[in-house]
């Protein structure tokens, strides 16, 4: 059973020091199983913050503009796919082509939000909130995201992903469209052009971040740093 | 698109094994290996019906491409055999089993070798990707189903680790030049022809700055620079992190330097 070859000695040192090593471990649950996980906190974690907001004129406010469900479908999908696609890029073997996964509720997201503007410039009744309201939607979906992060870090920790870059894009991308989903419990006004765009720069803020932090959760084994 | 199978407890192998009725007392299996890996090529040995183990799994590997059609079927059944076998000793692995990883390990290192080499890695680095692949299973074997094919897993773990250090030798390539004529007739003006006379004397302070380091620090020297080992390397030996070797190693260097200024 073993073969043995000259070709293995070199590599018996350490053969043996990662046998001495092991402990049992359980598989992994499938990436599906394991966004799921992160889905249900994260729809818990909306459960509790709907008892503190005001639910009348959340739905007032989508019976208005119909598009917003649209968008806030486009968010929950991107949420969805995006925490899948960033489950499965953090196996080892795993193709980068996931990462496309979540494109077409990200465009289904971003048209349908832009039509929430362009009903801002047609029709001229439309109330656009002012740069301070704005922030607020700033600092909430950065709030959401720090725990919904820590989950989806701490989760993708045990995988170990051979693309790191692309799993923690993908990973802040949920992250970032699971924030955003969430904020619509508190967005007391449609979307307008500056809005929007604050509401690009909080989700593209959370996407960088977590590209910079998350991509070190698996810098064990790497050439750059082992040399 | 989600086609991952459900990890259980039972790998296929083991599923098609205990639907066999046939007694799994008598059959001869591999030596070395722990009692739940015999266990699970018992399993292996029952699902492909006495398939013999060819002994070189990287030319089975090789082989798939023969010519023939029969000899392709055999290829094809040896590969079938080798992956099952290696699944088996992973999900061994899994569990705890110290003996069946050894030989699993081994058993790989051919085969990396091979993916590495068909990538177009050099043979004076293969063994550089071997060790990467190694502390990679290592640290995602996890992360691998028992349902799935092991040497398909495998294959795709070396055909990254093999591109990353092809891309980093790229990269290396570009910033620096080959020049060793050059380099041996560059004059080296800071060189003390009178310097060789003192370095018997230079070692005794070092070991004796060595000997006064503490226990961690003193460890992290002696792997990390008196044994060139690499830092995922010694992470993995001695059983410390990479930070907490590179910080022992700055404490110690620093001590060291210390300890010879005052010496003079």
């Amino acid at each position: 059973m073993s073969n043995a070859t000259p070709q293995d000695a070199p590599h018996d040192r350490l053969i043996e020091g990662l046998a001495s090593d092991l402990r049992p471990v359980q598989p992994l649950p499938s990436p599906g199983r394991r966004a799921m996980i992160w889905l249900g906190f994260v729809i818990l974690a909306a459960l509790v913050l709907s008892l503190i907001a005001d639910l009348s004129a959340f739905a007032q406010r989508f019976m208005a503009s119909p598009d917003m469900w649209l968008a806030m479908l486009g968010s929950a999908l991107t949420a969805l796919l995006a925490a899948i696609a960033a489950f499965r890029l953090s196996l080892p073997d795993s193709s980068r082509a996931w990462a496309w996964l979540p494109l077409p509720a990200v465009l289904l997201w971003i048209i349908a939000s832009g039509l929430g503007c362009l009903r801002d410039v047609v029709l001229p009744g439309t109330y656009v909130p002012p740069l301070g309201e704005t922030m607020e939607c700033l600092a909430i979906i950065v709030a959401l995201s720090v725990p919904f992060s820590l989950l989806m870090f701490a989760m993708l920790r045990e995988a170990f992903s051979l693309l790191p870059g692309l799993t923690a894009t993908i990973a802040g991308l949920a992250v970032a469209a699971a924030s955003a989903t969430v904020l619509n419990l508190f967005h007391p006004f449609d979307a307008a052009v500056v809005d929007l765009l604050v509401h690009a720069f909080a989700v593209a803020l959370v996407v960088v971040v977590s590209r910079i932090y998350g991509a070190r959760l698996w810098a064990f084994p790497n050439f750059s740093k082992a040399a | 698109m989600e086609r991952r199978s459900r990890p259980g407890p039972v790998s296929p192998c083991n599923r098609r094994a205990a639907s066999s009725e046939q007694p799994l007392k008598g059959r001869d299996s591999a030596p070395g290996v722990g009692e739940m890996g015999r266990r699970n090529m018992l399993a292996v040995a029952d699902a492909t019906a006495f398939i013999p183990y060819s002994g070189a799994p990287a030319e089975s590997m090789v082989a798939s491409h023969a010519r023939t059609g029969s000899r392709r079927r055999m290829a094809t059944a040896e590969q079938t055999a080798d992956d099952m076998r290696r699944s088996a000793l992973m999900a061994a692995a899994q569990a705890g089993d110290k003996t069946a990883y050894q030989t699993l390990l081994r058993d790989c290192v051919p085969l990396i070798g091979a993916i590495a080499r068909r990538q177009g890695v050099s043979a004076d680095q293969v063994d550089d990707v071997v060790q990467e692949v190694l502390l990679t299973i290592h640290r995602a074997r996890q992360t691998y189903d028992p349902g799935r094919s092991f040497t398909a897993w495998l294959r795709v773990i070396a055909e990254r680790r093999a591109i990353d250090l092809l891309r980093q030798s790229g990269r290396r390539g570009a910033r620096e030049l080959h020049a060793p004529i050059a380099f041996e007739n560059y004059p080296d003006e800071t060189a003390d022809p009178a310097g060789g006379l003192h370095h018997a004397d230079d070692s005794g302070r070092v070991s004796r700055a060595l000997a006064s380091l503490p226990p961690r620090q003193r460890q992290a020297v002696q792997s990390l620079v008196l044994n060139e080992q690499s830092l995922a390397e010694a992470s993995a030996l001695t059983r410390r992190s990479k930070g907490s070797l590179k910080v022992n190693l700055h404490r110690a260097l620093k001590s060291l330097r210390g300890s010879m200024e005052r010496e003079g």
